[in-house]
């Protein structure tokens, strides 16, 4: 199986760099990075991430892992997702892994976790499904 | 009474989006509140393109400005006299968002949201995204949030 180019991907898709995605791969698995910014801040009294950056961060990464799989040329869409916050997002890096639960022919169910320090404490998950038709939108 | 609470929320408003720092960031606006009910608006920025074929914006660009819009009208349904001078942030437990079509590149999406019913910890709240016809929405949310102490109904009504 041929890898996509993350990079190349990533590079082509603003919001990408607007909350400050990037990746690493570590012996062919994919984890996503999202560097701290101050603009990512949505509540700066705690100070917190914004969730809605999390979420973001997670559907980067939930559209990065299917485009990994190497099965799609377009960007996959997302039909339906459900994002649950476990713990404030602190002002650090932060670190997220896809795994794909089911590939079909139009449709790719997708779990997300996200985590910073621990990788044993999560801070959010996402189970999303996304349609990844490549012949039509 | 009420309305005199609505009138201060109305003005402190603005502050609860541009204060925040990615508020600012993507470029949302303020709109309108109401008790338990708050409108928002994003107008198209091409720095939050999620496609570059299409040049959609973003899908996180959406569920930021569907939270955020949801956490004003969960502020705005547990707002008192008491906690308005010290609103806490409210938490998101949990967000469903669905999907119906792309934003339109080039338009702005406005997003509404309502605050339907809290309890003493936890609101509940709705919120449909569109770019002028909530009849052909792009996307609709459904999420909880913890109310926390500062924002929470007192347990005792003052008087």
């Amino acid at each position: 199986m041929t890898r996509p180019d993350i990079k190349q991907i990533l590079s082509r898709i603003p919001y990408a760099s607007f909350i400050g995605v990037e990746h690493v791969i570590i012996e062919d698995e994919l984890t996503m990075i999202l560097r701290y910014k101050e603009s990512n801040i949505g509540n700066p009294f705690l100070p917190a991430l914004h969730g809605g950056v999390i979420g973001g961060f997670m559907e980067m990464t939930a559209i990065a892992g299917l485009m990994y799989s190497g099965r799609y040329t377009k960007i996959p869409k997302p039909i339906g997702l459900n994002i649950g916050y476990l713990r404030p997002g602190k002002p650090v890096d932060s670190f997220a892994k896809a795994s794909i639960v089911r590939q079909g022919s139009r449709v790719a169910n997708v779990r997300v976790e996200t985590w910073q320090d621990d990788i044993d404490k999560p801070i959010a998950t996402l189970m999303g499904n996304y349609l990844t038709a490549n012949s039509e939108t | 009474m009420s309305d005199n609470i609505m009138e201060r929320m109305w003005a402190l408003a603005p502050a609860f989006v541009e204060g925040v720092p990615q508020g600012r960031a993507l470029g949302i606006k303020f709109v309108a509140v109401d008790r338990g009910r708050a409108t928002f608006s994003l107008p198209y920025n091409p720095a939050v393109i999620g496609d570059p074929a299409t040049r959609v914006i973003h899908g996180g660009a959406i569920t930021t400005l569907l939270d955020q819009v949801s956490g004003l009208a969960v502020v705005s349904a547990t707002v008192t006299e008491e906690n308005i001078k010290n609103m806490a942030g409210v938490a998101t437990l949990d967000l469903s968002i669905d999907y119906m079509r792309p934003a339109k590149p080039g338009e702005t999406v406005i997003a509404t949201a309502h605050c339907y019913k809290t309890t003493h910890h936890i609101a509940f709240v709705r919120a449909i995204a569109h770019d002028g016809d909530e009849d052909d929405p792009i996307a609709m949310s459904q999420a909880t949030f913890m109310i926390s102490q500062t924002s929470a109904k007192p347990k005792k009504a003052g008087s």
